[in-house]
Protein backbone atom coordinates (compact mmCIF):
# COMPACT_ATOMS: atom_id res chain seq x y z
CA UNK A 1 0.00 0.00 0.00
CA UNK A 2 3.10 2.05 0.34
CA UNK A 3 4.14 2.80 -3.17
CA UNK A 4 0.32 3.44 -3.76
CA UNK A 5 -0.26 6.36 -0.47
CA UNK A 6 2.42 8.04 -2.90
CA UNK A 7 0.94 7.67 -5.97
CA UNK A 8 -2.63 9.34 -4.43
CA UNK A 9 -0.13 11.97 -2.57
CA UNK A 10 1.47 12.81 -5.74
CA UNK A 11 -1.63 12.91 -7.50
CA UNK A 12 -3.13 15.59 -5.37
CA UNK A 13 0.06 17.53 -4.79
CA UNK A 14 0.13 18.24 -8.47
CA UNK A 15 -4.00 18.46 -8.85
CA UNK A 16 -3.05 21.12 -6.64
CA UNK A 17 -0.05 22.38 -8.19
CA UNK A 18 -1.78 22.83 -11.51
CA UNK A 19 -4.85 24.89 -10.65
CA UNK A 20 -2.93 26.84 -8.14
CA UNK A 21 -0.28 27.79 -10.83
CA UNK A 22 -3.36 28.86 -13.05
CA UNK A 23 -5.03 30.71 -9.85
CA UNK A 24 -8.37 28.76 -11.13
CA UNK A 25 -10.62 26.07 -11.63
CA UNK A 26 -12.61 22.85 -10.33
CA UNK A 27 -10.91 22.10 -7.18
CA UNK A 28 -13.18 20.36 -5.12
CA UNK A 29 -14.06 17.36 -7.61
CA UNK A 30 -10.90 17.09 -8.82
CA UNK A 31 -9.65 16.43 -5.62
CA UNK A 32 -12.73 14.15 -4.89
CA UNK A 33 -11.46 11.64 -6.98
CA UNK A 34 -7.46 11.15 -6.29
CA UNK A 35 -8.32 7.90 -4.13
CA UNK A 36 -9.84 6.85 -6.99
CA UNK A 37 -7.22 7.33 -10.20
CA UNK A 38 -4.69 5.90 -7.44
CA UNK A 39 -6.34 2.94 -7.27
CA UNK A 40 -7.49 2.25 -11.08
CA UNK A 41 -3.71 3.75 -12.24
CA UNK A 42 -2.00 2.39 -9.51
CA UNK A 43 -3.20 -0.93 -9.02
CA UNK A 44 -6.46 -2.27 -10.94
CA UNK A 45 -5.60 -1.13 -15.13
CA UNK A 46 -3.09 -2.22 -17.47
CA UNK A 47 -2.78 0.89 -18.78
CA UNK A 48 0.46 2.27 -19.61
CA UNK A 49 2.62 4.24 -22.29
CA UNK A 50 3.87 1.00 -23.85
CA UNK A 51 -0.03 -0.64 -24.61
CA UNK A 52 -1.78 2.72 -24.89
CA UNK A 53 -2.27 2.42 -28.48
CA UNK A 54 -3.68 -1.36 -28.58
CA UNK A 55 -7.08 -1.88 -28.07
CA UNK A 56 -7.42 -4.65 -25.66
CA UNK A 57 -6.10 -3.94 -22.64
CA UNK A 58 -8.19 -1.77 -19.63
CA UNK A 59 -9.86 1.51 -20.59
CA UNK A 60 -10.68 4.58 -18.69
CA UNK A 61 -13.69 7.75 -19.42
CA UNK A 62 -13.49 10.34 -17.30
CA UNK A 63 -16.89 11.05 -17.79
CA UNK A 64 -17.19 14.22 -15.15
CA UNK A 65 -14.55 15.68 -17.05
CA UNK A 66 -14.35 18.68 -15.05
CA UNK A 67 -11.80 16.89 -13.15
CA UNK A 68 -9.20 16.43 -15.93
CA UNK A 69 -6.73 18.16 -13.84
CA UNK A 70 -6.86 14.72 -11.35
CA UNK A 71 -6.32 12.89 -14.45
CA UNK A 72 -3.61 15.32 -16.39
CA UNK A 73 -1.57 14.69 -12.96
CA UNK A 74 -2.16 10.98 -12.60
CA UNK A 75 -1.51 10.50 -16.53
CA UNK A 76 1.58 12.86 -15.87
CA UNK A 77 3.15 10.59 -13.36
CA UNK A 78 2.48 7.24 -15.55
CA UNK A 79 5.07 8.89 -17.68
CA UNK A 80 2.46 10.24 -20.39
CA UNK A 81 3.90 13.65 -20.62
CA UNK A 82 6.41 15.48 -18.76
CA UNK A 83 5.87 16.95 -15.31
CA UNK A 84 6.11 20.14 -15.97
CA UNK A 85 3.68 20.05 -19.35
CA UNK A 86 1.07 19.92 -15.95
CA UNK A 87 1.60 23.82 -15.04
CA UNK A 88 0.22 24.35 -18.57
CA UNK A 89 -3.06 23.57 -17.59
CA UNK A 90 -5.36 26.02 -19.88
CA UNK A 91 -3.06 28.61 -21.10
CA UNK A 92 -3.64 29.74 -24.35
CA UNK A 93 -2.86 27.09 -27.02
CA UNK A 94 -2.49 24.67 -24.27
CA UNK A 95 -2.37 20.42 -24.78
CA UNK A 96 -4.34 20.68 -21.11
CA UNK A 97 -7.79 21.89 -21.54
CA UNK A 98 -10.28 22.02 -18.57
CA UNK A 99 -12.25 19.30 -20.13
CA UNK A 100 -10.31 16.31 -21.15
CA UNK A 101 -9.57 16.33 -24.94
CA UNK A 102 -8.64 12.75 -26.43
CA UNK A 103 -7.02 14.58 -29.45
CA UNK A 104 -5.15 16.92 -27.47
CA UNK A 105 -3.34 14.83 -24.28
CA UNK A 106 -1.40 11.80 -24.22
CA UNK A 107 -3.25 9.13 -22.36
CA UNK A 108 -6.75 10.63 -22.52
CA UNK A 109 -8.84 8.23 -24.20
CA UNK A 110 -12.08 10.53 -25.05
CA UNK A 111 -13.44 13.76 -24.82
CA UNK A 112 -15.58 14.66 -22.41
CA UNK A 113 -17.15 17.42 -20.88
CA UNK A 114 -20.36 17.59 -21.60
CA UNK A 115 -21.56 15.47 -18.47
CA UNK A 116 -23.56 12.67 -18.71
CA UNK A 117 -21.79 11.40 -21.90
CA UNK A 118 -18.85 9.57 -21.01
CA UNK A 119 -20.67 6.99 -19.48
CA UNK A 120 -22.54 5.99 -22.61
CA UNK A 121 -18.83 5.80 -24.63
CA UNK A 122 -17.56 3.52 -21.69
CA UNK A 123 -20.73 1.52 -22.11
CA UNK A 124 -20.34 1.46 -25.98
CA UNK A 125 -16.41 0.83 -25.24
CA UNK A 126 -17.46 -2.35 -22.82
CA UNK A 127 -19.94 -3.51 -25.02
CA UNK A 128 -17.36 -3.70 -27.73
CA UNK A 129 -14.95 -5.59 -25.96
CA UNK A 130 -17.37 -7.90 -24.75
CA UNK A 131 -18.32 -8.67 -28.35
CA UNK A 132 -14.69 -9.14 -29.46
CA UNK A 133 -14.06 -11.67 -26.62
CA UNK A 134 -11.64 -9.33 -24.72
CA UNK A 135 -11.24 -9.71 -20.79
CA UNK A 136 -10.40 -6.83 -20.09
CA UNK A 137 -12.11 -3.74 -18.09
CA UNK A 138 -13.55 -0.54 -18.51
CA UNK A 139 -14.10 1.92 -16.03
CA UNK A 140 -15.89 4.96 -15.72
CA UNK A 141 -15.98 7.80 -13.03
CA UNK A 142 -19.16 9.43 -12.91
CA UNK A 143 -19.93 12.48 -10.57
CA UNK A 144 -23.45 12.10 -8.49
CA UNK A 145 -24.66 15.72 -10.03
CA UNK A 146 -23.87 13.92 -13.29
CA UNK A 147 -26.25 11.27 -12.70
CA UNK A 148 -29.07 13.79 -12.67
CA UNK A 149 -28.53 14.29 -16.77
CA UNK A 150 -31.17 11.05 -18.25
CA UNK A 151 -28.35 10.15 -20.54
CA UNK A 152 -26.61 8.27 -17.65
CA UNK A 153 -29.79 6.46 -16.66
CA UNK A 154 -29.88 5.45 -20.49
CA UNK A 155 -26.69 3.70 -20.22
CA UNK A 156 -27.48 2.12 -16.97
CA UNK A 157 -30.51 0.57 -18.69
CA UNK A 158 -27.77 -0.34 -22.04
CA UNK A 159 -25.56 -1.88 -19.67
CA UNK A 160 -27.57 -3.91 -17.96
CA UNK A 161 -29.23 -5.61 -20.58
CA UNK A 162 -25.93 -6.21 -22.44
CA UNK A 163 -24.55 -7.79 -19.04
CA UNK A 164 -21.61 -5.96 -19.41
CA UNK A 165 -19.86 -7.50 -16.25
CA UNK A 166 -16.61 -6.05 -17.46
CA UNK A 167 -17.99 -2.05 -16.69
CA UNK A 168 -17.11 -0.82 -13.35
CA UNK A 169 -18.68 2.39 -13.39
CA UNK A 170 -17.25 4.65 -9.90
CA UNK A 171 -19.83 6.91 -8.47
CA UNK A 172 -18.04 10.45 -6.97
CA UNK A 173 -20.54 10.58 -4.58
CA UNK A 174 -18.92 13.95 -2.95
CA UNK A 175 -22.74 15.23 -1.94
CA UNK A 176 -22.65 18.59 -3.67
CA UNK A 177 -23.07 19.24 -7.71
CA UNK A 178 -22.17 23.02 -8.73
CA UNK A 179 -24.85 25.47 -7.33
CA UNK A 180 -24.12 23.21 -4.08
CA UNK A 181 -25.49 20.31 -2.06
CA UNK A 182 -27.19 17.66 -4.33
CA UNK A 183 -30.08 16.99 -1.34
CA UNK A 184 -31.04 20.88 -2.43
CA UNK A 185 -30.95 20.70 -5.75
CA UNK A 186 -31.89 16.97 -6.79
CA UNK A 187 -31.75 14.36 -4.09
CA UNK A 188 -30.14 11.38 -5.29
CA UNK A 189 -31.57 9.37 -2.58
CA UNK A 190 -29.99 5.52 -2.15
CA UNK A 191 -27.66 5.10 -5.10
CA UNK A 192 -26.46 1.84 -4.44
CA UNK A 193 -30.53 0.60 -4.70
CA UNK A 194 -31.40 2.68 -7.55
CA UNK A 195 -28.28 0.92 -9.60
CA UNK A 196 -28.95 -2.65 -8.15
CA UNK A 197 -32.83 -2.02 -8.82
CA UNK A 198 -31.64 -0.73 -12.84
CA UNK A 199 -30.04 -4.51 -13.03
CA UNK A 200 -26.05 -3.66 -11.34
CA UNK A 201 -23.77 -5.38 -8.95
CA UNK A 202 -23.14 -2.28 -6.70
CA UNK A 203 -22.04 -1.31 -3.32
CA UNK A 204 -20.95 1.97 -1.12
CA UNK A 205 -17.62 2.63 0.37
CA UNK A 206 -15.53 5.14 1.62
CA UNK A 207 -14.08 6.63 -1.26
CA UNK A 208 -11.06 8.21 0.89
CA UNK A 209 -9.97 4.58 1.69
CA UNK A 210 -7.98 3.18 -1.18
CA UNK A 211 -8.20 -0.13 0.30
CA UNK A 212 -11.83 -0.26 0.21
CA UNK A 213 -11.89 0.92 -3.22
CA UNK A 214 -9.80 -2.05 -4.33
CA UNK A 215 -11.62 -4.41 -2.32
CA UNK A 216 -15.10 -3.69 -3.71
CA UNK A 217 -13.63 -3.72 -7.65
CA UNK A 218 -12.18 -6.68 -6.42
CA UNK A 219 -15.11 -8.17 -4.79
CA UNK A 220 -17.79 -6.54 -8.12
CA UNK A 221 -15.46 -8.73 -10.43
CA UNK A 222 -15.91 -11.76 -8.76
CA UNK A 223 -19.79 -11.96 -9.63
CA UNK A 224 -19.82 -12.30 -13.55
CA UNK A 225 -23.38 -11.50 -14.67
CA UNK A 226 -23.46 -8.00 -14.04
CA UNK A 227 -22.00 -4.58 -14.21
CA UNK A 228 -20.61 -2.96 -11.79
CA UNK A 229 -21.45 0.17 -9.77
CA UNK A 230 -19.41 1.36 -6.58
CA UNK A 231 -20.58 4.46 -5.15
CA UNK A 232 -17.98 6.09 -3.72
CA UNK A 233 -18.19 8.77 0.02
CA UNK A 234 -16.38 11.13 -0.70
CA UNK A 235 -15.84 15.13 -0.07
CA UNK A 236 -15.65 17.73 -2.35
CA UNK A 237 -12.48 18.89 -1.99
CA UNK A 238 -10.95 16.04 -0.25
CA UNK A 239 -7.86 15.85 1.38
CA UNK A 240 -7.41 19.46 1.83
CA UNK A 241 -8.96 20.19 5.09
CA UNK A 242 -9.59 24.11 4.35
CA UNK A 243 -11.53 23.11 1.15
CA UNK A 244 -13.37 20.49 2.01
CA UNK A 245 -14.89 22.73 4.32
CA UNK A 246 -15.61 25.83 2.16
CA UNK A 247 -19.12 25.37 1.42
CA UNK A 248 -18.60 26.85 -2.24
CA UNK A 249 -16.15 24.56 -3.86
CA UNK A 250 -16.65 23.59 -6.91
CA UNK A 251 -15.14 26.20 -9.05
CA UNK A 252 -12.55 28.48 -7.13
CA UNK A 253 -10.85 31.42 -7.69
CA UNK A 254 -9.01 31.60 -4.29
CA UNK A 255 -8.46 35.12 -2.60
CA UNK A 256 -4.72 36.03 -1.82
CA UNK A 257 -5.46 34.32 1.54
CA UNK A 258 -6.83 31.32 0.00
CA UNK A 259 -3.56 31.15 -2.04
CA UNK A 260 -1.76 31.34 1.14
CA UNK A 261 -3.67 28.32 2.70
CA UNK A 262 -3.09 26.27 -0.81
CA UNK A 263 0.43 27.01 -0.93
CA UNK A 264 0.69 26.06 2.55
CA UNK A 265 -0.98 22.18 1.57
CA UNK A 266 0.90 21.87 -1.50
CA UNK A 267 4.51 22.72 0.62
CA UNK A 268 2.90 20.22 3.13
CA UNK A 269 2.17 17.67 0.36
CA UNK A 270 5.71 18.13 -1.11
CA UNK A 271 7.26 17.38 2.34
CA UNK A 272 5.04 14.02 2.37
CA UNK A 273 5.88 13.13 -0.58
CA UNK A 274 9.76 13.96 -0.40
CA UNK A 275 9.98 11.68 2.62
CA UNK A 276 7.94 9.02 1.54
CA UNK A 277 10.07 9.20 -1.69
CA UNK A 278 13.19 8.88 0.59
CA UNK A 279 11.78 5.80 2.48
CA UNK A 280 10.88 3.73 -0.97
CA UNK B 1 -24.98 57.11 -30.67
CA UNK B 2 -21.25 59.22 -29.80
CA UNK B 3 -18.35 58.12 -31.21
CA UNK B 4 -17.01 58.58 -27.56
CA UNK B 5 -14.17 55.98 -26.12
CA UNK B 6 -15.66 52.34 -25.99
CA UNK B 7 -15.95 51.26 -22.54
CA UNK B 8 -17.05 48.42 -20.25
CA UNK B 9 -20.07 48.63 -18.51
CA UNK B 10 -20.48 48.69 -14.44
CA UNK B 11 -22.76 46.02 -14.40
CA UNK B 12 -22.02 42.08 -15.59
CA UNK B 13 -24.72 40.81 -17.72
CA UNK B 14 -25.53 38.32 -15.81
CA UNK B 15 -26.41 40.73 -12.86
CA UNK B 16 -28.96 42.18 -15.07
CA UNK B 17 -30.49 39.23 -16.40
CA UNK B 18 -30.91 38.23 -12.39
CA UNK B 19 -32.25 41.74 -11.69
CA UNK B 20 -34.55 41.68 -14.36
CA UNK B 21 -35.82 38.46 -13.31
CA UNK B 22 -36.49 39.29 -9.94
CA UNK B 23 -38.49 43.01 -11.04
CA UNK B 24 -40.89 40.21 -13.57
CA UNK B 25 -41.11 37.85 -10.92
CA UNK B 26 -41.98 40.48 -8.23
CA UNK B 27 -44.55 41.87 -10.56
CA UNK B 28 -45.85 38.91 -12.08
CA UNK B 29 -46.44 35.44 -9.97
CA UNK B 30 -46.68 33.44 -12.97
CA UNK B 31 -43.06 34.47 -13.84
CA UNK B 32 -40.98 31.00 -12.94
CA UNK B 33 -37.53 31.23 -13.67
CA UNK B 34 -35.76 27.80 -14.35
CA UNK B 35 -31.71 26.42 -14.41
CA UNK B 36 -30.27 23.90 -14.82
CA UNK B 37 -27.29 23.94 -11.69
CA UNK B 38 -25.85 27.07 -13.17
CA UNK B 39 -27.44 29.72 -11.17
CA UNK B 40 -24.44 30.75 -9.25
CA UNK B 41 -23.16 31.12 -13.09
CA UNK B 42 -26.10 33.81 -13.94
CA UNK B 43 -26.32 35.38 -10.71
CA UNK B 44 -29.79 33.75 -9.90
CA UNK B 45 -28.74 32.38 -6.66
CA UNK B 46 -28.18 36.04 -5.45
CA UNK B 47 -32.35 36.82 -5.86
CA UNK B 48 -33.71 33.35 -5.80
CA UNK B 49 -34.20 33.62 -1.55
CA UNK B 50 -36.35 36.65 -2.74
CA UNK B 51 -38.90 34.80 -4.91
CA UNK B 52 -38.09 31.16 -3.99
CA UNK B 53 -41.55 29.84 -5.17
CA UNK B 54 -40.65 30.83 -8.62
CA UNK B 55 -36.98 29.76 -9.48
CA UNK B 56 -36.55 26.31 -9.59
CA UNK B 57 -32.80 24.88 -9.84
CA UNK B 58 -33.61 21.76 -12.34
CA UNK B 59 -30.09 19.98 -11.92
CA UNK B 60 -28.16 18.54 -14.80
CA UNK B 61 -30.83 17.90 -16.72
CA UNK B 62 -31.58 20.51 -19.86
CA UNK B 63 -33.43 18.33 -22.00
CA UNK B 64 -35.98 17.81 -18.71
CA UNK B 65 -35.69 21.68 -18.04
CA UNK B 66 -37.50 22.21 -21.73
CA UNK B 67 -40.04 19.80 -21.10
CA UNK B 68 -40.71 21.10 -17.91
CA UNK B 69 -40.52 24.84 -19.63
CA UNK B 70 -43.79 23.37 -21.56
CA UNK B 71 -45.57 21.62 -18.83
CA UNK B 72 -44.91 25.41 -16.82
CA UNK B 73 -46.15 27.20 -20.22
CA UNK B 74 -49.47 24.82 -20.36
CA UNK B 75 -50.86 25.61 -17.17
CA UNK B 76 -50.56 29.41 -17.77
CA UNK B 77 -47.20 30.55 -16.34
CA UNK B 78 -44.11 31.94 -18.13
CA UNK B 79 -40.47 30.25 -17.86
CA UNK B 80 -37.23 32.01 -18.21
CA UNK B 81 -34.89 29.27 -18.89
CA UNK B 82 -31.17 29.68 -18.76
CA UNK B 83 -28.51 27.29 -19.21
CA UNK B 84 -24.66 27.84 -20.98
CA UNK B 85 -26.14 28.30 -24.66
CA UNK B 86 -24.41 24.88 -25.96
CA UNK B 87 -26.80 23.20 -22.88
CA UNK B 88 -29.96 25.43 -24.13
CA UNK B 89 -29.61 24.31 -28.06
CA UNK B 90 -27.00 21.52 -29.14
CA UNK B 91 -28.10 19.37 -25.58
CA UNK B 92 -31.44 19.84 -25.70
CA UNK B 93 -32.80 20.70 -28.63
CA UNK B 94 -35.41 18.14 -29.89
CA UNK B 95 -37.07 19.02 -26.62
CA UNK B 96 -36.75 22.69 -27.64
CA UNK B 97 -38.14 22.16 -30.93
CA UNK B 98 -40.58 19.91 -30.40
CA UNK B 99 -42.54 20.05 -26.78
CA UNK B 100 -41.75 24.27 -27.04
CA UNK B 101 -41.78 25.12 -30.65
CA UNK B 102 -43.85 22.66 -32.59
CA UNK B 103 -46.73 22.96 -29.80
CA UNK B 104 -46.67 26.29 -29.81
CA UNK B 105 -46.01 27.00 -26.40
CA UNK B 106 -44.23 30.15 -24.34
CA UNK B 107 -40.44 30.01 -22.87
CA UNK B 108 -37.67 32.49 -22.82
CA UNK B 109 -34.54 31.08 -23.21
CA UNK B 110 -31.10 32.64 -22.37
CA UNK B 111 -28.38 30.97 -23.91
CA UNK B 112 -25.34 32.09 -22.01
CA UNK B 113 -21.28 32.19 -22.44
CA UNK B 114 -21.71 33.02 -26.06
CA UNK B 115 -18.99 31.43 -28.39
CA UNK B 116 -15.60 32.34 -26.84
CA UNK B 117 -16.46 34.05 -24.06
CA UNK B 118 -16.83 30.03 -22.72
CA UNK B 119 -12.88 30.83 -22.51
CA UNK B 120 -11.67 28.06 -20.16
CA UNK B 121 -14.32 25.74 -20.05
CA UNK B 122 -13.38 24.96 -23.92
CA UNK B 123 -14.32 23.30 -26.68
CA UNK B 124 -17.43 21.59 -24.89
CA UNK B 125 -18.74 24.39 -23.74
CA UNK B 126 -18.46 26.98 -26.67
CA UNK B 127 -21.39 27.06 -28.75
CA UNK B 128 -20.47 28.65 -32.05
CA UNK B 129 -23.96 27.09 -33.84
CA UNK B 130 -26.25 28.05 -31.23
CA UNK B 131 -27.55 30.75 -32.98
CA UNK B 132 -27.80 28.23 -36.46
CA UNK B 133 -29.84 26.07 -34.24
CA UNK B 134 -32.74 28.59 -32.65
CA UNK B 135 -32.82 29.96 -36.56
CA UNK B 136 -34.12 27.10 -37.89
CA UNK B 137 -37.12 26.66 -35.81
CA UNK B 138 -40.36 27.87 -37.35
CA UNK B 139 -41.19 31.32 -35.50
CA UNK B 140 -38.71 31.30 -32.98
CA UNK B 141 -37.32 34.52 -32.13
CA UNK B 142 -33.13 35.12 -31.98
CA UNK B 143 -31.63 37.44 -30.50
CA UNK B 144 -27.92 38.27 -29.47
CA UNK B 145 -27.98 40.72 -26.56
CA UNK B 146 -24.47 43.20 -27.54
CA UNK B 147 -25.15 45.19 -23.98
CA UNK B 148 -27.13 45.08 -20.37
CA UNK B 149 -29.55 47.97 -21.42
CA UNK B 150 -30.57 45.74 -24.64
CA UNK B 151 -30.33 42.49 -22.56
CA UNK B 152 -32.74 43.96 -19.82
CA UNK B 153 -35.10 45.40 -22.45
CA UNK B 154 -35.44 42.69 -24.55
CA UNK B 155 -36.22 39.83 -21.72
CA UNK B 156 -39.26 42.29 -20.38
CA UNK B 157 -40.23 42.84 -24.52
CA UNK B 158 -40.18 39.11 -24.26
CA UNK B 159 -42.23 38.51 -21.64
CA UNK B 160 -44.88 40.51 -23.07
CA UNK B 161 -44.93 38.49 -26.16
CA UNK B 162 -46.10 35.02 -26.55
CA UNK B 163 -43.98 32.43 -28.09
CA UNK B 164 -40.39 30.72 -28.63
CA UNK B 165 -37.31 34.10 -27.48
CA UNK B 166 -33.91 32.70 -27.47
CA UNK B 167 -31.26 35.36 -26.45
CA UNK B 168 -27.71 34.80 -26.62
CA UNK B 169 -24.74 36.59 -24.24
CA UNK B 170 -21.99 36.49 -22.18
CA UNK B 171 -22.21 36.54 -18.80
CA UNK B 172 -19.88 38.99 -17.70
CA UNK B 173 -19.50 42.72 -18.59
CA UNK B 174 -20.18 43.93 -22.21
CA UNK B 175 -19.06 47.41 -23.85
CA UNK B 176 -21.50 50.00 -23.21
CA UNK B 177 -23.11 50.79 -26.25
CA UNK B 178 -26.93 52.13 -25.75
CA UNK B 179 -28.18 54.97 -22.67
CA UNK B 180 -30.94 53.92 -20.52
CA UNK B 181 -33.73 54.59 -23.09
CA UNK B 182 -33.17 53.33 -26.46
CA UNK B 183 -35.47 50.87 -27.26
CA UNK B 184 -34.87 47.24 -29.13
CA UNK B 185 -38.13 46.56 -31.44
CA UNK B 186 -38.01 43.09 -32.77
CA UNK B 187 -36.57 42.48 -36.46
CA UNK B 188 -35.12 45.75 -36.25
CA UNK B 189 -31.06 46.66 -36.66
CA UNK B 190 -29.72 49.74 -34.60
CA UNK B 191 -28.00 52.03 -37.20
CA UNK B 192 -24.86 52.86 -34.54
CA UNK B 193 -23.08 54.81 -37.71
CA UNK B 194 -23.87 56.17 -40.86
CA UNK B 195 -21.23 55.65 -44.08
CA UNK B 196 -21.04 55.19 -47.61
CA UNK B 197 -18.45 52.94 -48.32
CA UNK B 198 -18.90 49.70 -46.59
CA UNK B 199 -21.19 48.85 -43.89
CA UNK B 200 -20.39 46.42 -41.18
CA UNK B 201 -23.24 44.77 -39.91
CA UNK B 202 -22.40 42.84 -36.54
CA UNK B 203 -24.06 40.75 -32.98
CA UNK B 204 -23.16 40.89 -29.72
CA UNK B 205 -19.69 41.29 -28.76
CA UNK B 206 -18.40 41.95 -32.04
CA UNK B 207 -20.62 45.22 -31.84
CA UNK B 208 -17.42 46.87 -30.19
CA UNK B 209 -15.19 45.30 -32.59
CA UNK B 210 -17.20 46.61 -35.79
CA UNK B 211 -17.17 49.98 -34.22
CA UNK B 212 -13.78 49.78 -33.51
CA UNK B 213 -13.20 48.61 -37.00
CA UNK B 214 -14.79 51.78 -38.43
CA UNK B 215 -12.48 54.26 -36.54
CA UNK B 216 -9.45 52.24 -38.18
CA UNK B 217 -11.21 52.77 -41.57
CA UNK B 218 -11.75 56.09 -40.65
CA UNK B 219 -8.20 57.07 -40.68
CA UNK B 220 -7.97 55.35 -43.65
CA UNK B 221 -10.60 57.81 -45.23
CA UNK B 222 -13.06 54.86 -45.23
CA UNK B 223 -16.26 55.94 -43.81
CA UNK B 224 -17.69 52.75 -43.01
CA UNK B 225 -21.40 52.11 -41.86
CA UNK B 226 -22.12 50.40 -38.46
CA UNK B 227 -25.18 48.18 -37.90
CA UNK B 228 -26.13 46.29 -34.51
CA UNK B 229 -28.51 43.33 -35.83
CA UNK B 230 -29.30 42.35 -32.38
CA UNK B 231 -32.47 40.77 -33.91
CA UNK B 232 -31.03 37.76 -35.64
CA UNK B 233 -34.30 36.64 -36.66
CA UNK B 234 -36.70 38.34 -38.05
CA UNK B 235 -34.06 39.92 -39.63
CA UNK B 236 -34.09 43.74 -40.52
CA UNK B 237 -34.16 43.39 -44.44
CA UNK B 238 -35.46 46.89 -44.54
CA UNK B 239 -32.50 48.58 -42.80
CA UNK B 240 -30.05 45.61 -44.96
CA UNK B 241 -31.45 46.57 -48.02
CA UNK B 242 -30.76 50.44 -46.96
CA UNK B 243 -26.89 49.74 -46.12
CA UNK B 244 -26.99 47.85 -49.71
CA UNK B 245 -28.24 50.36 -51.65
CA UNK B 246 -25.96 52.99 -50.06
CA UNK B 247 -22.76 50.74 -49.36
CA UNK B 248 -22.21 47.86 -51.83
CA UNK B 249 -20.40 45.94 -49.68
CA UNK B 250 -21.67 44.42 -46.46
CA UNK B 251 -19.29 42.71 -44.19
CA UNK B 252 -21.09 40.58 -41.35
CA UNK B 253 -19.15 39.78 -37.74
CA UNK B 254 -20.32 37.27 -35.62
CA UNK B 255 -18.86 35.47 -32.64
CA UNK B 256 -20.15 32.48 -34.12
CA UNK B 257 -19.90 30.15 -37.08
CA UNK B 258 -20.34 31.67 -40.15
CA UNK B 259 -22.71 28.95 -41.74
CA UNK B 260 -26.55 29.57 -39.90
CA UNK B 261 -25.86 32.61 -37.86
CA UNK B 262 -26.10 36.57 -38.57
CA UNK B 263 -24.00 36.01 -41.99
CA UNK B 264 -26.00 33.64 -43.10
CA UNK B 265 -29.43 35.40 -42.04
CA UNK B 266 -28.20 38.64 -43.48
CA UNK B 267 -26.66 36.77 -46.88
CA UNK B 268 -29.93 34.98 -47.38
CA UNK B 269 -31.58 37.73 -46.72
CA UNK B 270 -30.07 40.28 -49.32
CA UNK B 271 -29.46 38.00 -52.01
CA UNK B 272 -33.74 37.58 -52.64
CA UNK B 273 -33.98 41.40 -52.02
CA UNK B 274 -30.41 43.12 -53.39
CA UNK B 275 -27.73 41.09 -54.14
CA UNK B 276 -24.77 42.79 -53.22
CA UNK B 277 -21.18 41.23 -52.39
CA UNK B 278 -21.17 40.26 -48.62
CA UNK B 279 -18.62 38.98 -46.66
CA UNK B 280 -18.41 37.32 -43.26
CA UNK B 281 -16.15 37.22 -40.49
CA UNK B 282 -16.81 34.87 -37.95
CA UNK B 283 -15.58 31.39 -37.43
CA UNK B 284 -15.03 28.99 -40.02
CA UNK B 285 -14.72 25.13 -39.72
CA UNK B 286 -13.54 25.28 -36.07
CA UNK B 287 -14.20 23.56 -32.86
CA UNK B 288 -14.56 25.97 -29.63
CA UNK B 289 -10.84 25.80 -27.30
CA UNK B 290 -9.95 27.05 -24.11
CA UNK B 291 -8.16 30.40 -23.74
CA UNK B 292 -8.58 33.98 -22.86
CA UNK B 293 -11.36 35.71 -24.73
CA UNK B 294 -8.30 37.98 -26.68
CA UNK B 295 -6.25 35.21 -27.58
CA UNK B 296 -9.54 33.40 -28.86
CA UNK B 297 -10.58 36.55 -30.52
CA UNK B 298 -7.31 36.78 -32.34
CA UNK B 299 -7.28 33.10 -33.02
CA UNK B 300 -10.55 32.43 -35.00
CA UNK B 301 -10.17 36.13 -36.50
CA UNK B 302 -12.76 37.93 -34.74
CA UNK B 303 -11.26 41.52 -33.93
CA UNK B 304 -11.49 44.88 -35.67
CA UNK B 305 -8.09 44.77 -37.09
CA UNK B 306 -9.34 41.69 -39.16
CA UNK B 307 -12.62 43.55 -40.14
CA UNK B 308 -10.76 46.62 -41.03
CA UNK B 309 -8.44 44.40 -43.45
CA UNK B 310 -11.54 42.13 -44.86
CA UNK B 311 -12.84 46.30 -45.88
CA UNK B 312 -9.44 47.19 -47.50
CA UNK B 313 -8.84 43.98 -49.05
CA UNK B 314 -12.61 44.14 -50.92
CA UNK B 315 -12.54 48.00 -51.62
CA UNK B 316 -9.27 47.71 -53.55
CA UNK B 317 -7.43 49.17 -51.25
C1 LIG C 1 -24.40 18.74 -19.82
C2 LIG C 1 -23.75 19.67 -18.87
N1 LIG C 1 -24.49 20.55 -18.18
C3 LIG C 1 -23.91 21.43 -17.34
C4 LIG C 1 -22.55 21.43 -17.16
C5 LIG C 1 -21.90 22.45 -16.24
N2 LIG C 1 -21.34 21.79 -15.07
C6 LIG C 1 -20.03 21.48 -14.97
S1 LIG C 1 -19.65 20.64 -13.59
C7 LIG C 1 -21.26 20.70 -13.04
C8 LIG C 1 -21.65 20.07 -11.76
C9 LIG C 1 -21.27 18.62 -11.73
O1 LIG C 1 -21.62 18.02 -10.52
P1 LIG C 1 -21.00 16.60 -10.15
O2 LIG C 1 -21.19 15.66 -11.29
O3 LIG C 1 -21.55 16.19 -8.86
O4 LIG C 1 -19.47 16.92 -10.08
P2 LIG C 1 -18.57 17.21 -8.78
O5 LIG C 1 -19.45 17.75 -7.71
O6 LIG C 1 -18.00 15.90 -8.41
O7 LIG C 1 -17.53 18.17 -9.23
C10 LIG C 1 -22.06 21.38 -13.98
C11 LIG C 1 -23.49 21.64 -13.83
C12 LIG C 1 -21.80 20.50 -17.91
N3 LIG C 1 -20.47 20.44 -17.85
N4 LIG C 1 -22.43 19.63 -18.73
Amino acid sequence: MNDLELFRDQIRLWTLKQLHHLGFGHYGGSLSIVETLAVLYGKEMNVTTENFKEVDRDHFILSKGHAGPALYATLALKGFFPMDMLLTLNQNGTKLPSHPDRNLTPGVEMTTGSLGQGFSVAVGMATSLKLSGSTHYTYTIVGDGELNEGQCWEAAQFAAHHRLNRLVVLVDENKKQLDGWTKDIIETFDLADKFRSFGFWSTRVDGADMEAIHQAIIEGKEQKEKPICIILDTTKGQGIPYLEEKEANHHIRPSDEEKDIIRQAIEELEKKVSEKEAGR
Amino acid sequence: MSMTELKLEEKEMRQVYSETILELAKKDPNVIALDADLMSSISLNKISPQISDQVINCGIMEANMMGVAAGFSLTNKIPFVHTFAQFATRRAFDQLFVSLAYAKLNVKILGSDAGVTAEHNGGTHMAFEDLGLVRLIPNATVYEASDSTMLRKLLIQNYKEYGVHYIRTTRKKAVKIYDENETFPKGKGKLLRDGTDVCIVASGIMVAEALQAARELEKKSIDAMVIDMYSIKPVDAELLTYAAEKTGLIITAENHNVIGGLGSAVAETLSEIKPVPIKRVGVREKFGQVGKVEYLKEFYGLTANHIANIALENLGK
